[in-house]
């Protein structure tokens, strides 16, 4: 088999029988065995897993074949990664962190018995900043992730194992988490499409909390149709998380038409300031043009509260981080220090050798940020302000039906570059934040290259407007050819 | 504004973090500075405005007082550092 298919042509495949799952997951493994030596998206491969579901789902077909019926899900034998932030039943889940080294999940997260539950085989788990806390992978605990379009670069973050992973032709798509851009920003770096829905949208059970008014799962795939598959997979309600809504699941395959005529496409100007840089700009703009081209109403609009979203987020993030991060405590779970007097003197000892660098600053900057003198000044006008950005989104939304500007304000940067300057790695996520404090939905899909990198063009939705962002990228998506440019992996490091 | 070394001792002591003396100056600059950056905040006018603790309209979700299944001891204490009859252990509380 040459390059990876995509999730619907190897499903396609699946379903006439001209591939087996087994071939397929064998030859994803045997790419993650040539490739992952340099890229490293993986922590952990489970190949012995993964055949046994890829035998599971041939049998399946098989038995489909001979009986008739319904077609299997869509999902069914196909090879997925998935983020080690979502807790894997037997399978160590680690959130890139020493703290949870040996931890090893008694159940699944609700979005892996979801892919489970179609028959999607599961090919390991996938690297990330610490905790989900990052823009770049490098804050894992264990090794950074390198971009695969150029090995010396970072893949973005948190979700860079899964992004990479996809890009690189070892996964057909990828589960990741974005709690602040951490779906977006990654798929705009390594040139796929990563969708984070609506708060709400998906369960967050099993799900290892870092903000929890913020967390959500999306997928990372190769395209928008594939992004869609997953998602359809994902969402829905679940009694086991009480910020699961009750909202009906649409078709989101059913809306990808191409057509996106007389559709109100707003641009908010906020997004297009100093420090963009000038090839990205060009890619977006170009892509607007496309839009407008493709029959979409193209306008400009004004979202005010926008340079607010990043001190918002690096204050209600680290907040609600700082308290779910209390429960490693040395005593349930994880790394535990062994050299301590006493039950006080073990957990501080715990915590300060098991947490890395971004983690115990923003557990400090979240304390701060809640304990006695600064909780008004700090924790509590930030919510205030939250407010006001989303009132421009609900604003902006009577008179639009999505909104498009670039996902990331920079192509992916060099390793090391901005590690050691916490608020430059921070001001990556300028353009992905204010829609996750908003809680509303968005989607960055390939929309060309600047000095031989992607770029992501984001399209954001009103909440539950998840078809809309899927049509307009999807729209898109059919008019260019971005999506389908593949990195060469045999590059000089 | 730059956080004191007192200051920062404080919020590591509320925090339960062990920090060695480098990692206190290093988070004493780098956290001054990111307050710096979120006094921008302080200039808005927020007079009457809700705070926003969650994305969506949260209410109070329960069910039926009824046991249910739930996980087996053992495989919760599987991934406990220290176990003893049945239970995690832990160094004296009190001394």
């Amino acid at each position: 088999m040459d390059a990876a298919p995509t999730i619907y042509e190897a499903s396609e495949m699946l379903r006439q029988g001209a591939l087996t799952s087994s071939e397929l997951t064998e030859s994803l493994l045997a790419q993650a065995d040539r490739a992952d030596s340099r890229v490293k998206a993986y922590l952990r491969l489970t190949p012995d897993l993964a055949l046994a579901q890829a035998e599971q789902a041939d049998a399946r077909f098989a038995d489909w074949r001979s009986k008739g019926g319904d077609a299997p899900p869509r999902l069914m034998g196909i090879p997925l990664a998935v983020k080690d932030v979502l807790c894997t039943r037997g399978v160590p889940t680690t959130c890139g962190s020493r703290i949870l080294e040996n931890f090893v999940p008694p159940y699944d997260a609700a979005a892996v018995e979801n892919l489970a539950a179609q028959g999607a085989v599961m090919l390991g788990k996938t690297n990330l900043d610490e905790f989900a806390m990052g823009s770049s992978t490098e804050n894992s605990a264990y090794f950074a992730t390198h971009n695969p379009w150029d090995l010396g670069r970072v893949p973005g973050g948190s979700s860079g194992g899964s992004a990479a992973a996809v890009a690189a032709g070892m996964a057909l798509g990828a589960l990741g988490t974005d709690t602040g851009g951490s779906v977006r920003q990654p798929a705009s770096l390594c040139g796929v499409v990563g969708l984070k829905p609506t708060y709400g949208r998906v369960s967050r059970w099993g799900l290892i909390a870092f903000a929890s008014s913020l967390d959500q799962i999306g997928p990372l795939a190769k395209d928008v149709r594939d992004c869609a598959i997953l998602l359809q997979a994902l969402a829905g309600h679940d009694s086991r998380d009480s910020t699961s809504v009750q909202v009906p699941v649409p078709d989101y395959s059913a809306g990808l038409t191409g057509d996106i005529r007389g559709l109100r496409i707003g641009v908010p100007v906020e997004y297009f300031i100093e420090g963009i840089q000038p090839g990205v700009e060009r890619a977006v703009r170009d892509a607007l043009s496309t839009l407008e081209d493709l029959g979409a109403q193209v306008e400009e609009i004004s979202l005010p509260h926008t340079k607010y979203a990043l001190p918002v987020y690096y204050l209600i993030a680290p907040a609600e981080a700082s308290a779910n991060l209390a429960r490693y405590d040395g005593v349930k779970y994880g790394f535990s220090a062994p050299d301590a007097q006493n039950v006080w003197d073990m957990i501080r000892k715990t915590r300060g050798q098991g947490f890395g660098a971004e983690v115990k600053r923003r557990i400090m900057l979240g304390t701060y940020a809640l304990s006695a003198g600064y909780y008004g000044a700090y924790y509590l006008r930030a919510q205030k302000v939250r407010a006001l950005i989303k009132r421009d989104f609900d604003r902006v939304f009577e008179t639009v039906d999505v909104l498009a500007c670039p996902t990331s304000p920079t192509v992916a940067f060099r390793l090391g570059e901005r590690i050691e300057d916490p608020l430059q790695m921070y001001l990556s996520d300028i353009f992905t934040l204010a829609c996750s404090l908003a809680g509303i939905c968005g989607i960055s899909v390939p929309c060309g290259f600047s000095d031989g990198l992607p770029v992501g063009l984001q399209i954001m939705g009103n909440v539950f407007d998840e078809p809309a962002i899927l049509r307009v990228a999807h729209a898109y998506e059919q008019a260019t050819d971005c999506h389908l440019q593949r990195p060469n992996l045999n590059q000089e490091v | 504004m730059k956080l004191s070394l007192e200051q920062v001792e404080h919020i590591a002591e509320l925090a339960k973090l062990e920090l060695t003396s480098e990692e206190k100056e290093r988070y004493r600059e780098q956290l001054s500075a990111i307050l710096d950056h979120a006094d921008t905040l302080q200039a808005l006018d927020v007079e009457g405005i809700e705070p926003m603790a969650h994305a969506v309209m949260l209410v109070n979700v329960t069910r039926p007082d009824v046991s249910e299944e739930s996980y087996l001891r053992e495989d919760i204490l599987a991934n406990a550092p220290d176990v003893q009859e049945g239970q995690f252990r832990v160094r004296a509380i009190l001394e």
